[in-house]
């Protein structure tokens, strides 16, 4: 497949394009992303396929997506061509799941000219196509995996039931095979210890809501992710729909929870920000989890209208960068968690250091 | 606190989902977050499936299930106690082999068993026809099922006309 030379290390040296913190409600919503899962009717499951037939997925579909325009211009990237620190870092890069980086079967990743599409070729289906947008844009993300789609289908045949819609290996998919996701930041709610009541709200209209916990069950980062959790009985858009109405709900209860805070609580608000900028400035070494933590309160600053915090495209950066497989492939070589540490405080201290002195990079 | 799944090595991982309306907690390991896919909100865990599937057959008696557990896929030879076990179907011929186990769990996962989205356009002014022929195929096997022997016939008769124009269609528009 023909298109600029790429490589897992300049890769491992960029920012994510769909993480830029453009688009619709970027200070409070990370990215959207949509997926739509597809299989070749002919081939069993990809658990089920012996490595020839997933051999011949893999030509299939790389056959047929060299055809799109979609796919024309894309990077194919075999997972068993690669060392482990390579197809972490696109784990990290959630260009691909940890089922598809296993490295031991026939599975690749292909990716589209802009890395804001994505197919993982034998992931637990055949197919799974994403398309990923910066900030709160739901129709862009579909709009991409839904033309890479059509493009593909022209010449590959899907197994679809009119019954049942699109047959996935596991029945949790079945249907459109869609799963559309925001990544969104709650610290206001979080704070007021307010958030599980939102949450159980999301879930009383058939979403899916997901935190990640570090230790201590501190949340990190303030990040939930929010989905639709059924695929069968829905049309692609009235899952679309009602996860936009439902998330805008959510972000107008944060930007609620917001307003309180600063009315009540100002002072302690703009000390946790720029303690937390303080810290990213100065650090002399700094584990991965507390600069998620920390670039939560910085963000919170930025979206609050603080002068002189980096833009949010900066932060989401350094959320990309400063992952384990990206520090030791941007350094070049294997590295300790505590060496990882110190690398990742000098790359922090530099990228914000560069960010203050660029005027067009901060708030 | 020792991690829920090897129950060896202390819980470093504390997620928390909510599925349902019912939260759940878990805390488990770094070793088994990662291996279940729990560390990226991307990934989503793989015991979910079974779980519910598990949570369906109680309510079977235990010669029942061993039935339905053998009943097999003539495709491609998966057993139905295999994807209780996993949760993955082995080919989309699984759909139509377990289609009488399938329909409950569907309808339990997804309140619905019917698509409504996005159908391939290689399929082109065939799908609506197809479609009716799905459901009438569906509607003889249940009146099959409750014995109801004159309402088959009705439908199997009806099933035929279609299959008839749906034959004539292809012609016409094979020309």
């Amino acid at each position: 497949m023909s298109g600029p030379a790429r490589d897992i290390e300049q890769l491992a040296n960029t920012p994510s394009p769909w993480l830029d913190g453009t688009g619709p409600r970027a200070d409070l919503v990370v990215s959207t992303r949509v997926r739509l899962a597809r299989n070749l009717t002919q081939v069993p499951f990809t658990h089920r396929a012996r490595d020839e037939q997933l051999q011949g997925v893999l030509a299939s579909v790389t056959g047929a997506a060299a055809r799109t325009p979609s796919f024309g211009d894309g990077w194919l990237i075999r997972m068993d061509a690669i060392p482990a620190v390579d197809r972490q870092v696109l784990v990290e890069r959630h260009l691909v799941s940890h089922e598809l980086s296993d490295g031991a079967r026939p599975r690749a990743l292909l990716v589209g000219p802009r890395e804001t599409l994505a197919l993982m070729i034998n992931e637990e289906d055949h197919l799974r196509l994403q398309g990923m947008s910066s900030g709160f844009a739901l129709h862009d993300a579909y709009a991409l995996a839904d033309a890479a789609d059509r493009e593909l289908e022209q010449s590959l045949e899907f197994a679809f039931s009119d019954e049942l819609g699109y047959l996935t290996a596991c029945p949790t998919n079945t249907g459109t095979g869609m799963r559309a996701s925001v990544l969104v930041h709650l610290p206001a709610l979080v704070l007021l210890q307010e958030i599980q009541k939102v949450l159980k709200g999301i879930t009383q209209v058939g979403l899916n809501v997901r935190g990640l916990y570090g230790e201590h069950s501190d949340v990190m980062g303030n990040l939930f992710q929010v989905s639709n959790q059924t695929t069968l009985g829905r049309s692609e858009q009235e899952s679309i729909d009602s996860l936009e109405r439902v998330t805008r709900q959510v972000l107008d209860a944060e930007e609620g929870a917001r307003e309180r805070l600063m009315r009540d609580a100002r002072v302690q608000i703009e000390d946790k920000v720029w303690r937390a900028y303080g810290l990213l400035r100065h650090c002399r070494t700094v584990s991965s989890q507390e600069v998620i933590n920390l670039c939560s309160a910085v963000r919170l600053g930025v979206s609050l209208g603080f002068a002189g915090l980096p833009r949010i495209g900066v932060i989401n950066d350094l959320l990309v960068l400063t992952q384990p497989a990206h520090l030791q492939r941007s350094q070049g070589g294997e590295l300790t968690p505590a060496e990882r540490n110190v690398v990742r405080a000098r790359l922090v201290r530099g990228r914000l250091s560069a960010a203050e002195d660029a005027p067009d990079s901060t708030s | 606190m020792l991690c829920q799944i090897c129950g060896k090595n202390p819980a470093t991982v504390h997620f928390t989902e909510i599925h349902d309306n019912k939260m759940s907690e878990i805390h488990v390991c770094d070793r088994c977050a990662e291996e279940k896919g729990l560390q990226t909100p991307g990934a989503k865990p793989k015991f979910d499936i079974a779980d519910l599937i598990a949570g369906m057959v109680d309510t079977m008696t235990n010669t029942e299930e061993e039935r339905v557990g053998r009943v097999q896929c003539p495709r491609c030879g998966l057993v139905y106690s295999s994807f209780k076990e996993t949760g993955r179907l082995g080919c989309s011929e699984c759909y139509q082999a377990f289609q009488f186990q399938l329909r409950p769990l569907l309808r339990r996962i997804h309140g619905d068993t019917r698509h409504k989205g996005r159908v391939p356009e290689r399929d082109g002014e065939g799908v609506s026809l197809s479609r009716q022929l799905q459901r009438m195929h569906d509607e003889l096997q249940r009146a099959v099922e409750r014995e109801e022997f004159e309402r088959a016939a009705e439908l199997r008769d009806r099933i035929r006309r279609v299959e008839s124009e749906v034959a004539e269609a292809r012609l016409e528009g094979g020309s």
